[in-house]
């Protein structure tokens, strides 16, 4: 097991890696990305029960797919960093020819990605699926998802939801971004989503919520606990409450930075506060 | 010219329902999917025998899709079934990211295609699900012609690997090709031989090219009848070869004429052997309730229509 130490500077280059990426090619989205990386590195680190190397089957292993695609860079990171491929890598997001895709996908053979995401709200679905196959395969392993809270908008989700109560897949553990922003503003201004806890446990979910997302000890000891509670006829939905932005002051609280790059000295100014660890690609 | 013998009307939908009964017994990679309509696809035998086997999803296709997927993760084989309408522009969007996008094994089995499901109407009917699924990078799409080829193309997709589009039907209609026939995906298959025109056909319009042979020949018109079962990847050979010997082709589908098996054997001739062309399939509409004959004969889709097409590519020659 890592030290906190070693996790905590897993975190702070994880957080240079994603600004440095989205500066690099002026695009992607580092709101989202950042502050969804305490639970990233809690999962890959600290939660998740992975096999060495990758295949596309993943059986004996738990499995992880990102439904929110467009936080792409901080999934990028951290499998890099796991070392599922080559950290220089990171070099080549959204380029031409490259395998880190803007949005992630299978289709260009990337170690680490399972299914290809970014059209919003389908990867609970993929999730109860690959968890129905561990079931068939009596595979004890987990299945992980994460979706952004804004993705709820999206009627899949829901079909999803209920699926996943009415037949028991408790082999699953879907976890919410709830940072409360979308691109056009607060998810409170854009579509309120009402008491998605009360809407998780009406459809038949065991339901636990994370209040401090960006607190590395409170997301690895809510995983933790969210894993208890899995095999008991529930699926399992953890309400993570995150800042978007969190690590970079100028983009805190607010949508501004949910798709948009920092510039020149807004990156500088971004690194200044999250110091070069692990070092940088 | 070659004689085909009608062994008994069915439905192709029960042809997919004996190809998935043979499958569960075969094959235990091979799971199925259903979005509330399993009395419609026939697949209760495969249920009853197999029931660990079989996912209900309710009345939730674009959940059904991304399930399907999910489930080729960890080596499973589904065969996610409903109406073609339901299959295909319902989830277009879950079919292109989830399944061909993200390279799923997935086989996507769809009943009620084209327009004689009949007294439903416009609703459930569906014309333009060939040109949906064949612009999808990576997917086959398939659409045999009676029941024993969808039973035969049903256990044959389970030994490809990549996602498909298997299409089928609601009416009865005449079972002529063999039974316990080889399918090989991507193979055309030449039941008559002619020099005068080829027809090419596809689903139930197979049949209907055979009695619209028979009737040119008794006028002295030597008709060729290629079944195109695989719409794509497409036989581009086959399609040539009869077409340089006949000079002129009528293609025929239950399928709006945009976007169907008429295109894509135009792409073929126009960038390889330019040749006259006369398509029998709907004319950009949509359907409307009515019986499978009535239907048929409204909206030109029968042995008459691919016969006077034949009578104006002839003109043309």
């Amino acid at each position: 097991m890592p030290t906190t130490k070693e996790l905590e500077d897993l975190v702070l280059q994880t957080r240079r890696d994603i600004l440095r990426m989205v500066h690099k090619v002026n695009s992607g989205h580092p709101g989202g990305s950042l502050g969804c990386t305490e639970f990233f590195i809690a999962l890959y680190h600290e939660i998740m029960e992975l096999k060495e190397g990758f295949d596309m089957d993943g059986i004996g292993e738990d499995l992880f797919f990102l439904s929110n695609g467009h936080i792409s860079p901080v999934y990028y990171s951290v499998l890099a960093r796991k070392g599922y491929f080559p950290i220089d890598e990171l070099n080549t997001f959204r380029l031409i020819n490259s395998r880190l895709q803007g949005h992630p996908t299978t289709h260009e053979g990337l170690p680490g990605v399972r299914i290809a995401s970014g059209s919003l709200g389908q990867g609970m679905s993929v999730a109860i699926g690959a968890a129905l196959s561990k079931k068939l395969n009596k595979d004890p392993h987990l299945i992980f998802s994460l979706h952004g809270d804004g993705e709820l908008q999206e009627g899949q989700n829901w079909e999803a939801i209920m699926y996943a109560a009415g037949n028991k897949v408790d082999n699953l553990i879907s976890t919410v971004d709830l940072n409360g922003q979308q691109i056009d503003g607060a998810t409170e201004d854009v579509l309120p989503m009402g008491d998605l806890k009360a809407k998780f446990e009406a459809f038949g979910w065991d339901v636990l919520e994370i209040e401090e997302g960006n607190n590395l000890e409170a997301v690895i000891k809510g995983m933790q606990e969210a894993k208890t509670r899995t095999g008991k006829g529930k699926p399992v939905c953890v309400l993570l409450r995150t800042i978007m932005g969190h690590g970079v002051d100028f983009m805190m609280h607010t949508h501004a930075w949910h798709g948009k790059a920092p510039n020149d000295e807004q990156l500088a100014e971004g690194l200044s506060q999250n110091a070069e660890t692990l070092g940088d690609y | 010219m070659t004689k085909y013998v009608d062994q008994g009307k069915n439905d192709t939908r029960s042809g997919y329902g004996a190809g998935m009964t043979e499958l569960g017994r075969t094959n235990p990679k091979v799971v199925a999917l259903c979005a509330d309509l399993v009395g419609s696809l026939k697949i209760q035998p495969f249920i009853d025998e197999h029931p660990e086997r079989f996912f209900q999803v309710g009345i939730a296709e674009a959940n059904m899709m991304g399930i399907a997927a999910g489930l080729t993760i960890g080596g499973k084989i589904p065969f996610a079934s409903t109406f073609a309408n339901f299959a295909t522009g319902r989830v277009y969007d879950q079919i292109r990211q989830s399944i061909a996008y993200s390279g799923k094994n997935v086989k996507i089995c769809a009943s009620h295609a084209g327009i004689t499901l009949g007294e439903d109407g416009a609703t459930h009917q569906i014309l333009e699900d060939i040109g949906l699924m064949k612009m999808l990078p990576g997917m086959t799409v398939i659409n045999p012609c009676d029941y024993n080829q969808t039973k035969a193309a049903t256990i044959a997709i389970a030994e490809h690997q990549g996602p498909v589009y298997l299409r089928f039907g609601r009416p009865k209609v005449a079972n002529f090709t063999p039974v316990d026939q080889k399918f090989e995906i991507g193979k055309a298959l030449l039941l008559n031989e002619g020099t005068d025109v080829t027809i090419i056909a596809t689903g139930h319009l197979v049949w209907e090219a055979l009695i619209a042979a028979e009737n040119l020949e008794s006028e002295g018109i030597s008709a060729e009848v290629v079944n195109i079962h695989t719409i794509k990847p497409l036989d581009d050979a086959a399609v040539l070869k009869s077409v340089k010997k006949t000079g002129c082709v009528v293609t025929a589908e239950e399928h709006n004429y945009l976007g169907g098996l008429g295109e894509s054997i135009a792409r073929v001739l126009a960038t390889r052997h330019p040749a006259p062309q006369e398509f029998v399939a709907t004319q950009d509409t949509f359907g409307e309730s009515g019986t499978p004959s009535q239907l048929m004969e409204k909206y030109g889709l029968n042995n008459k229509a691919i016969y006077e097409a034949v009578h104006r590519v002839l003109k043309r020659k």
